[in-house]
């Protein structure tokens, strides 16, 4: 399986991946944009409006029937954050025509579709439907409200909200209820006629299609989609150091019966030039995989919890590390978390837990290969921050990793904040 | 090795039952690089009772899972590491009808093979290593009791089922596994994880030859007793209860709608009542219904709406589950739709949209190998192969679907289990 990238208008860039093994075909389309406070939620909210009618599917019924009818095709909206970055667009999969009757083209459907969607909104005197704004600026609003549901996710949330405060990677890729309120349908119609023209646009495909008959197809159906002649200036600042000298401690108090820890780590000098792999390898051995230092400790020997792990993101330079405990235990689970920080820093870890944490991780590359959800995400990120290889190679580069570089990657690590969900006062 | 070729999907399968009653189901995908394998007993959170040589026993609540976590424990070291360090990301889940462990790789499929079939075939427990995992489970537990969509799901089985255990929780309760012993342990892990009562699927890049061989080698050569099972006395048609609403640190009320109904007897009848229950469902609730998009306009229902049809431990049920400001209003509408489909019909132009949108559903199921080990799974303990529903799609009438909807989703078969935000009070 082959990557080629070509920029196929002014930019926009098609990557596609020409392969035989899937019987479904994918084709996303991106729009690249900075996060921030003030635009997150209008961005976010674009896609789903505009998947709510078009020129000639004007309601959801109309479109979801023919979804149905090309072979319950999808298309969904995707928003992400990648960094400091916003992506916002559209996700379509749909069955490979050669396990349909025969007369099928849906990569041609789709397509057409996918930039009727982008491109020719159902209006109502040159502005988005009212009634469609509204409704999904409701949901949208219902969405992020409903971060709190699940008390993990949402303790890391409150732990990049309060840990970067100052910085535009607090902003969830949703952005806040509050930028999502004052939303109308002229502030949005504004906003999107400016992110259709400015924003660079990532398109993947993934399937059985010859990339040049994708290339023509894709072309065409962007003919009229306005380009700004400048390029925008899209990237993350990276802090090196912790805040603050001590650590910051933030929490919240719910009425939940478990608590959640959630600790924020700033990965520090090795973001000078990031070795990919190298920072893969260190987070396994920490406590990104089930031979690490905090499964095999803070849950296995100590028995303190269910879940403690660690996750990097590379795109910022921080590491993360979440579990859920008694509220009694906060003191030794913390401790624990961090004394086996200091371990991997004093490289007191043997060869068996090196060689578990590169085969972890240069199986979850292999693995993306498998996938074309996961294969879209890599070649999205990759053109972010690299590195420019495919995720094979990317495996077998992890096998090159040393214990040296995973220790000197572990000692740049700082401690920055930590969080903790506790329950009603009373219960403690 | 039976082989049957399935060219309308581009897929092959191969089946051997050895002769220690173990079924093996094979789909060789060469052109992956990754491979799965999932070792599954037919034994979960509702096999508490149990007849073995002609004697009724009863266990704890939570044994199935408990038993999950421990078998990774071997005499010379732990599973998931040995797994894990030879490139492979195991795991294992407990639901009420059956125990499962798992995993995939890229490298080393033979090795982790072996280890697989090895691990779940020898049991080793000890006092100190029983004990210690309380801890954890007792967090797994605790952590489970704050997830709303748990806690949602869970009050609707106690409103469906009045005897059978389903309507507990997988895991048990805090005091239920604190009477789990090793030597509870022992005694069920003899009991129901025996080849006569399990199932071995392995879907990608691999030697059928080697996983048969493997199997006969590594696992024990007699067959076993299949244990019968009590799940209580016969469930009334109706639900016990019809609502049920707890408040929880959630943003916006969650909700169920539930209905249960008889499951089809095992074999071909089984996959046709699955597949014409898909469709029914897809054409009452999915994406392009009435139902679905008036409600989504009005604000009542978000794209978090799901449905699903779910057998378990003898059960069957009709599931609807999602969020909304006005959960009373959803049933209303819901209620209102299945009258007038009982009274008017179904749109018969919609049926054939229906079917090639489910042809393509279950088409995507093939591309993700966890999805496909788990449905041969469920095939394989209910005797039949899911990967016949592409040509049993044709067979369906319009009929079919609505006598379904007729049969299973009156509204006095639905019970609705929420949970709301808490109320502040000034």
């Amino acid at each position: 399986m082959n990557a080629s990238t070509e920029i196929i208008m002014p930019n926009v860039v098609l990557t596609c991946l020409q392969t035989d093994k899937f019987k479904t075909g994918s084709l996303s389309i991106n729009l690249l944009t900075s996060l921030n406070a003030e635009n997150a939620s209008k961005n976010a909210l674009i896609p789903y409006v505009l998947r709510r009618g078009t020129a000639t599917l004007p309601d959801m019924a109309a479109i979801s029937r023919k979804f149905d009818s090309l072979y319950g095709a999808r298309i969904k909206p995707v928003i992400r954050k990648k960094g400091e970055i916003q992506t916002v667009g559209f996700f379509a999969d749909f069955a490979d025509d050669k396990f349909l009757p025969n007369g099928n083209n849906l990569l041609s459907e789709i397509t057409g579709l996918l930039g009727e969607m982008l491109l020719m909104p159902n209006t109502h005197g040159g502005l988005l439907r009212r009634e469609y704004v509204e409704s999904e600026r409701e949901k949208l609003i219902e969405k992020i409200r409903a971060g709190i549901n699940n008390k993990r996710s949402y303790s890391m949330k409150r732990l990049f909200e309060q840990m970067c405060s100052m910085e535009d990677y607090s902003v969830g890729r949703f952005g806040s209820e509050q930028s999502a309120e004052v939303i109308t349908p002229q502030s949005l119609t504004k906003h999107y006629h400016e992110l259709i023209a400015n924003s660079p646009v990532e398109i993947f495909y993934c399937g059985s299609s010859d990339p040049k008959l994708v290339k023509k197809i894709i072309r065409n159906v962007l003919s009229a989609m306005p380009r700004a002649d400048e390029k925008p200036d899209l990237g993350t600042d990276i802090r090196m150091n912790s805040l603050e000298e001590k650590p910051r401690y933030f929490e919240d108090q719910l009425n939940v019966t478990q608590g959640k820890l959630a600790i924020g780590f700033r990965l520090g000098d090795c973001m000078l030039e990031p070795n990919t792999a190298a920072i893969k390898v260190f987070n396994a051995v920490y406590g990104g995989s089930v031979t690490s230092k905090l499964f095999m400790n803070v849950r296995e020997k100590l028995s303190l919890c269910y879940f403690a792990s660690s996750g990097v993101d590379l795109h910022k330079g921080i590491m993360a590390v979440s579990s859920g405990i008694e509220f009694d235990k906060y003191d030794s689970a913390l401790n624990e978390i961090l004394a086996q920080l200091d371990n991997v820093k004093e490289g007191n870890f043997d060869d068996f837990e090196l060689t578990a944490a590169k085969s972890s991780v240069a199986s979850d590359y292999r693995t993306i290969e498998d996938n074309p959800v996961t294969l879209e995400d890599y070649y999205l990120t990759q053109i972010l921050i690299g590195p420019d290889c495919s995720p094979l190679e990317l495996a077998s580069l992890t096998e090159e990793v040393t214990k040296q570089q995973v220790i000197d990657i572990a000692k740049g690590v700082e401690l920055d904040a930590i969080y903790f969900l506790r329950g009603p006062k009373e219960e403690q | 090795m039976q082989t049957k070729k399935y060219e309308n999907i581009g897929e092959t399968l191969i089946t051997e039952r050895l002769d220690n009653g173990l079924t093996i189901n094979i789909i060789p995908k060469p052109e992956y690089s990754k491979a799965f394998a999932m070792f599954t007993t037919n034994y979960g959170g509702a096999d508490r009772r149990f007849k073995l040589g002609g004697e009724w026993l009863q266990t704890p609540a939570g044994v199935a899972h408990y038993l999950e976590h421990k078998m990774f424990d071997m005499p010379d070291g732990n599973a998931l590491n040995v797994l894990s360090a030879n490139g492979a990301s195991p795991n294992a889940f407990t639901s009420s009808g059956q125990t499962s462990y798992y995993f995939e790789s890229t490298t080393g499929f033979e090795d982790n093979f072996k280890t697989l079939l090895t691990f779940v075939s020898t049991p080793y427990f000890t006092v100190e290593s029983v004990q210690k995992e309380q801890g954890i489970i007792g967090q797994e537990i605790r952590m489970v009791e704050d997830n709303p969509a748990f806690v949602v799901y869970n009050n609707l089985l106690r409103l469906l089922y009045a005897n059978n255990p389903v309507r507990d929780s997988v895991a048990g309760t805090v005091e239920s596994i604190a009477e789990i012993t090793d030597k509870t342990l022992y005694h069920c892990h003899e009991v129901f994880y025996n080849p006569s009562n399990m199932t071995l699927v392995v879907v990608g890049n691999v030697d059928p030859k080697f996983v048969i061989s493997a199997a006969k080698e590594i696992l024990p050569k007699e067959p076993g007793e299949v244990p019968e099972r009590d799940y209580g006395e016969a469930e009334a048609e109706f639900p016990t209860e019809t609502f049920k609403s707890i408040q929880m640190e959630v943003s916006a009320p969650l909700f169920i709608i539930g209905s249960k109904f008889k499951p089809a007897p095992k074999g071909i009848e089984r996959l046709r009542q699955v597949t014409i229950g898909k469709i029914a469902l897809q054409m009452l609730l999915g994406r392009s219904s009435d139902f679905y998009t008036r409600l989504y306009a009005e604000g009542l229902l978000n794209s978090n709406f799901e449905y699903e049809l779910d057998y378990t431990a003898g059960t069957a049920m009709i599931l609807a589950s999602g969020e909304s400001r006005d959960v009373s209003s959803v049933k209303n509408e819901l209620e209102k739709e299945l009258e007038n489909v009982s009274k008017n019909g179904m749109n018969t132009e919609l049926f054939e949209n229906a079917k090639k949108a489910f042809y393509g559903s279950e088409l995507r199921i093939l591309g993700s190998f966890s999805s496909l080990a788990q449905v041969v799974t469920e095939g394989a303990l209910a005797d039949y192969t899911p990967l016949d529903v592409y040509t049993e799609i044709e067979k369906i009438t319009s009929d079919d679907v609505l006598n379904f909807i007729k049969e299973n989703l009156t509204p006095k078969k639905l019970a609705l289990s929420v949970v709301e935000p808490i109320s502040k009070q000034a």
